[in-house]
């Protein structure tokens, strides 16, 4: 059965140091500590970390479990979310959001932190020498690195069953979803005259399912790690998105699949389920496809093509509205936001994508490429384009070519600079950056579902977070207002 | 509702039945000059803040895969 589908997004930026020595892991970490040096934070908890779980119950030969690098900079904020050095990576993930609309909300407020980062690391750089950071998914020199969804799902439903019947929607949801890139980088794409394609990742992905994130990179990522109840609860880790700068993109992403998610939990397909011939394939193809029409085999020897099988699960989607209403998306107003979303962008890729250039990253790029072709008479392999391409994802005002798109937003200014220091109030969030907007100096260390209180007296106390519907200001506010120090708060946790 | 219905396609159909349809070319109107005006003083605007050198920021640009 459907379980409220707290969302969340984790973002590994791109990073280039100007003027520095070109190891990217010394300059994450440089960026990130500028940010949290100087601020109310804690350190991450390692203890309940176990990347190498696969929710398939074993793991499979040759299976690379990824590092975990307790060393770097690792910061939990007090907007709830974490923010750290990844591999080479800055990445910021988000809290846990209630909603979809949520999920926008806290995905714009870490761009804002990585901008104020930019701002806060060149005051510790020597002169001629700055850090730009880029919100995109490859280097276009065959490079990739990830931006995750995780979604909170039912224990109940087996996990075959969840990866088959999201695949459909992980292969196509790109013709909305995507990000766009000039050219293409993988030897699979060699030798082809490729100028274009939908999505940065797509031809990446090389396997339906698995455990790896960084090789043989799988649609359907078997990480079991619930972060939560792991008797109630699974979180479904994705790992086959872009990152979106658009909000609608970003909307979109989350809620159609929370959308796709609550149908598999429900049992709400119909017998409506479609089986792809060949994911792999078809999810470069689709990548490839600026008409959004070329056909896609099914199993059953039939096919279908990336807009008839969006419309199918949209049709799906809506008549389960109808029976049961869309209070799992965390919010019926939302959930029927994304509904009425959904269908306006389909139908507006199905009229001409740049109908929807204000609200799709792919289609946004496209046809400010297309523009910038014109006007100059380059060729598609020209180094403008791709500095077009890659300066479309630059985050600093001054550069950021999205910036100067008018694309629609679907929250305020205000409320994404409130979210870089305050927690959502509907997820345990709320009660993680409560407790160290108050008494960070007391907050030994946190992580996903559990903080470490240090009250300067032996033992230091971990307060279990397990469920991700607790913790939220609804059952906590009270107990934090009335709770003067530390200490009280956990003696009256534990009364 | 009744039109858009019409204009959707089945969720699967036999490769026969695929055929491609033409896509209608809207007239020139006000509101398209005025987007037309507008794109170009974007286009300016790229112009100006496009990194200098093209070919070197494009170059210099290598990551480590991650995730």
């Amino acid at each position: 059965m459907v379980v409220a589908k707290v969302c969340g997004i984790e973002t590994e930026y791109g990073i280039h140091h100007v003027g520095g020595d070109g190891n990217p892991v010394a300059s994450s970490s440089l960026l990130v500590n500028a940010y949290v040096s100087d601020l109310a934070r804690a350190g991450w908890d390692f203890e309940d970390e176990s990347p190498g779980n696969d929710a398939r119950g074993f793991a499979r030969e040759g299976s690379m479990p990824p590092e975990i690098e307790t060393h770097l900079v690792n910061a939990v904020l007090t907007n709830g979310a974490r923010y750290y050095v990844d591999h080479a990576h800055p990445e910021f993930s988000s809290p846990e959001c209630a909603d979809p609309l949520e999920a926008v909300l806290y995905d714009k407020a870490g761009e804002e932190v990585l901008r104020r980062s930019m701002i806060a690391v060149r005051r510790t750089l020597p002169e001629g020498q700055s850090i730009v950071v880029y919100k995109n998914n490859s280097d276009s020199k065959g490079n990739s690195y990830g931006t995750h969804e995780n979604y909170l799902m039912d224990r109940a439903v087996p996990f075959a069953r969840i990866a088959h019947l999201i695949t459909p929607h992980f292969v196509t949801r790109q013709i909305f979803a995507g990000a766009g890139k000039v050219g293409s980088e993988t030897a699979g794409n060699a030798g082809r005259d490729i100028t274009f394609q939908i999505s940065q990742r797509a031809e990446f992905f090389e396997e339906e399912m698995g455990l790896e994130t960084t090789l043989k990179r799988p649609i359907v990522n078997t990480r079991d790690e619930p972060h939560a109840d792991p008797q109630r609860y699974r979180r479904l880790h994705v790992i086959v998105g872009d990152a979106n700068l658009c909000e609608v993109a970003t909307f979109l992403k989350v809620g159609t699949t929370a959308l796709v998610l609550a149908l598999i939990e429900d049992d709400a397909f119909d017998g409506r389920e479609l089986t792809l011939a060949n994911p792999v394939k078809a999810i470069r193809q689709v990548a490839l496809d600026l008409s959004l029409d070329a056909p896609i085999d099914l199993a059953d020897g039939r096919t279908t093509t990336a807009l008839a099988l969006q419309w199918e699960l949209f049709g799906l989607a809506r008549k389960y509205a109808e029976d049961r209403g869309l209070e799992c998306l965390g919010d019926e107003a939302v959930g029927q936001q994304v509904l009425l979303r959904w269908e306006e962008v389909l139908h507006g890729l199905e009229t001409d994508p740049s109908v929807v250039a204000d609200k799709v990253d792919w289609a946004a790029k496209l046809g400010l490429l297309e523009a910038y072709r014109d006007r100059h008479g380059l060729d598609w392999d020209d180094h403008r384009l791709a500095a077009v391409d890659l300066q479309y994802h630059d985050l600093r005002p001054e550069r950021s070519l999205f910036a100067r798109l008018d694309t629609e937003r679907l929250v305020k200014e205000q409320d994404v600079l409130d979210a870089v220091t305050e927690p959502p109030r509907r997820t345990r969030a709320y009660f993680r950056g409560q407790c160290l907007k108050r008494w960070a100096s007391s907050v030994a260390s946190a992580n996903w579902d559990s903080m470490v209180f240090d009250l300067g007296t032996d033992p230091l106390r971990r307060v279990p977070m397990m469920d991700p519907l607790r913790g939220t200001a609804e059952f906590v506010e009270e107990l934090l207002d009335g709770s003067s120090s530390p200490a009280e708060l956990l003696a009256r946790l534990s009364a | 509702m009744a039109e858009q219905e019409k204009k959707r396609r089945p969720a699967t159909t036999t490769r026969e039945e695929t055929t491609t349809e033409e896509a209608e070319t809207p007239a020139p109107s006000p509101q398209g000059e005025k987007l037309k005006a507008e794109l170009d003083d974007l286009l300016d605007e790229i112009d100006e803040v496009l990194e200098e050198n093209a070919e070197e920021f494009v170059r210099n640009y290598v990551q480590k895969g991650g995730e």
